[in-house]
């Protein structure tokens, strides 16, 4: 799949500053995602990654900088105002709930009402709706084995729990998918699951942020990958033009790219 | 420094991919489907089961005992009117426990409703239903200071309820003036407070309105909780609070929602109350709010938020009642009634640990 480099990015900041007192964790970065793309994330731990991510899914406020989403500025105070745009964000601790069923999570903050007197005088839900929604979603994104959709949360593998929240975000991102360290705390075989899933929800014309430690998933996945050092992009490589050992160098200082 | 050279090799990993074509677990253990097992996963699937069960056998148990005189639909219906006001009471108990709340001031927000009820129609003559209608604001209003105190100065329930119990009670002293306001003047000037005592037959069973009322709060409510999105946020926010707020929930509106119909509830057990002991004692129902934990705890809710289901709290309170009349029935001392609830108390949280451990 070749990404038109030259069209207007999706999601792009520029100059963004944000400082905690006398730490600064980000310094003036920017950041560029194109349709149709997965742009890996990495950096050392307190590069300043999940600072930039936060700012661009409305979690964080930045005290400087500008966010255009599809060539239009945009600010985002609250991570609900970043959603309503299509901003969708699965987060690493898993936002779904237990003790609540495969549906009512897919659906959870969103939910189906019936049509009619049920659903706009008795506010209703149209669950038969929401877990046919649900299991075709589920089916689409090749998680069949995932049958039962008033099954509770609970009951699935963590691999599976990735799942939901990935159809999840896939089933009302519009716009872009921001996904932190969706891999982290999954085995060999979940993650491969996973990032299949990433893949599928890519080709499917959803542009993807991806945050990462694992570089193998990285490389893999990718089409670009930023790195991030010192509270700004330290470079934008691809897995085609550099190696995995460039990368650490470049994510540690060790090694320095020329204007990217 | 240098500028980086381009990497040719195609970077195609797949070292993992091997995997694919492996099982899909990493380790495996040997499962024995014993029965026991296999009761355990049927509790934990419906967690409804163990309460109904027990209900089942106590009638059972006691029809034996007792025989005729217990199954009677007179007795019968004495059990339901005999749980009226706790199944009232649990309703809201299990509304805030549901969001891993507790409410220790049910209680006296039902008897502080209750004497406002009766003062407004009585002492100020106002009309029944307006007096009425004072009373459940003034339920809501007290739900909805203990919603402030827990969603805004952020106080642990059980100690913001511990504290709005005593000002809540004392203020109840202090307006009623640790009077009884009489049967006979309530039923002379507004008798539509009574209403929820008045019976009808039902072939031998007398039912009260207030039972009917419980019940149809207890639909009304296991509506909300599992037809509105508002009930999905209930138990959203009890389960797992970031969760909930992360996928867009405002969670301090659910708990002060919650505590506000909680007020409310508490104030339709307050009319409910009247029509059962006719007149208005600052005094009664003060363990209404431990009996409403009884009922919420035997009915399968757990303590920590999330899980459990309405109907649950019905069966609790119901279970109670059962063994109470049973027991008293069969001429054992009211010591033994109590010693019998704890008892029950404690097995109903030790099944459910047990159930938890191992299914989840």
């Amino acid at each position: 799949m070749s990404i038109d480099y030259q069209q207007t990015p999706v999601l792009k900041a520029s100059g963004l500053v944000k400082r905690y007192g006398s730490v600064t964790a980000i310094d003036n970065a920017d950041f560029e995602l194109f349709p149709g793309e997965i742009l890996a994330v990495i950096g050392d731990n307190g590069a300043g990654k999940s600072s930039l991510i936060k700012a661009l899914s409305g979690a964080l406020v930045p005290d400087e900088g500008e966010v255009w989403l599809d060539g239009q500025k945009v600010v985002f105070n609250t991570p609900m105002e970043a959603r309503e745009l299509g901003i969708e964000t699965v987060y690493q601790n898993l936002a779904v709930s237990p003790a609540l069923n495969i549906a009512d999570n897919l659906y959870l903050g969103r939910e189906i009402r019936k049509p009619g007197f049920l659903g706009k005088y008795l506010r209703m839900l149209d669950k038969k709706a929401m877990e046919q929604n649900a299991k075709a979603k589920m089916t689409e994104l090749g998680l069949l084995t995932i049958q039962n959709m008033s099954q509770a949360v609970e009951s699935l593998s963590g691999g599976q729990r990735q799942g939901v929240a990935v159809a999840r975000s896939a089933l009302f991102g519009s716009k872009v998918v921001i996904m932190d360290e969706p891999t982290a705390a999954l085995g060999v075989k979940e993650s491969r699951r996973v990032l299949n899933l990433i893949k599928e929800v890519r080709d499917r014309g959803l542009p993807i942020v991806l945050i990462s430690h694992n570089m193998p998933h990285v490389f893999e996945v990718a089409d670009r990958i930023h790195i991030h050092r010192l509270g700004k992009c330290a470079g934008i490589v691809t897995p085609q033009s550099h190696s995995m050992s460039d990368a650490v160098a470049i994510m540690t200082g060790a090694m320095e790219i020329e204007a990217a | 420094m240098s500028s980086v050279k381009p990497n040719t090799s195609t970077p195609v990993l797949e070292h993992d991919q091997v995997a694919d074509n492996t099982a899909g677990y990493v380790a495996n253990f040997s499962v024995k489907e014993s029965p026991i097992l296999r009761l355990k996963k049927f509790l934990h699937t419906y967690p409804i089961a163990a309460p109904s069960i027990v209900l089942l056998l106590a009638i059972f148990g006691f029809s034996l005992l007792i025989g005729n005189r217990f199954l009677h639909p007179f007795n019968l219906s004495l059990i339901l009117q005999q749980v009226t006001i706790i199944g009232v009471i649990g309703v809201a108990q299990t509304l805030i426990i549901l969001t891993a709340g507790i409410d220790l001031s049910v209680g006296a927000i039902m008897v502080l409703c209750s004497v406002v009820m009766g003062r407004m129609a009585i002492d100020l003559g106002l009309e029944a239903w307006l007096a009425l209608a004072l009373g459940i604001s003034v339920g809501a209003l007290a739900g909805f200071i203990n919603g402030l105190l827990i969603t805004r100065l952020k106080i642990p329930p059980f100690i913001a309820t511990l504290g709005s119990w005593n000002v809540f009670f004392a203020i109840n002293l202090w307006y009623s003036k640790s009077e009884t306001i009489r049967s006979q003047d309530i039923s002379s000037i507004a008798p539509l407070l009574q209403w929820t005592g008045e019976t009808i037959n039902f072939f031998g069973a007398r039912l009260t309105y207030g039972s009917l009322l419980m019940l149809g709060l207890f639909f009304l409510i296991w509506y909300a909780l599992n037809w509105t999105s508002w009930g999905r946020h209930v138990y959203a926010t009890g389960d797992d609070p970031d969760a909930a707020r992360l996928a867009g929930i405002q969670t301090n509106r659910i708990l002060m929602s919650v505590y506000v119909l909680a007020g409310i509830v508490c104030a339709v057990g307050a009319w409910v109350l009247i029509g059962r002991i006719g007149s208005i004692s600052p005094q009664a129902g003060y363990t209404a709010n431990l009996d409403s934990i009884t009922a919420v705890v035997i009915g399968g809710c757990s303590l920590f938020g999330g899980r459990g289901s309405i109907y649950g709290t019905l069966i609790g309170a119901l279970v109670v009642g059962v063994f109470r009349n049973g027991l008293a029935l069969a001429g054992v001392d009211v010591l033994w009634q109590e010693f019998t609830v704890g008892i029950l108390i404690i097995l109903a949280v030790g099944v459910d640990q047990w159930i938890r451990r191992g299914t989840a």
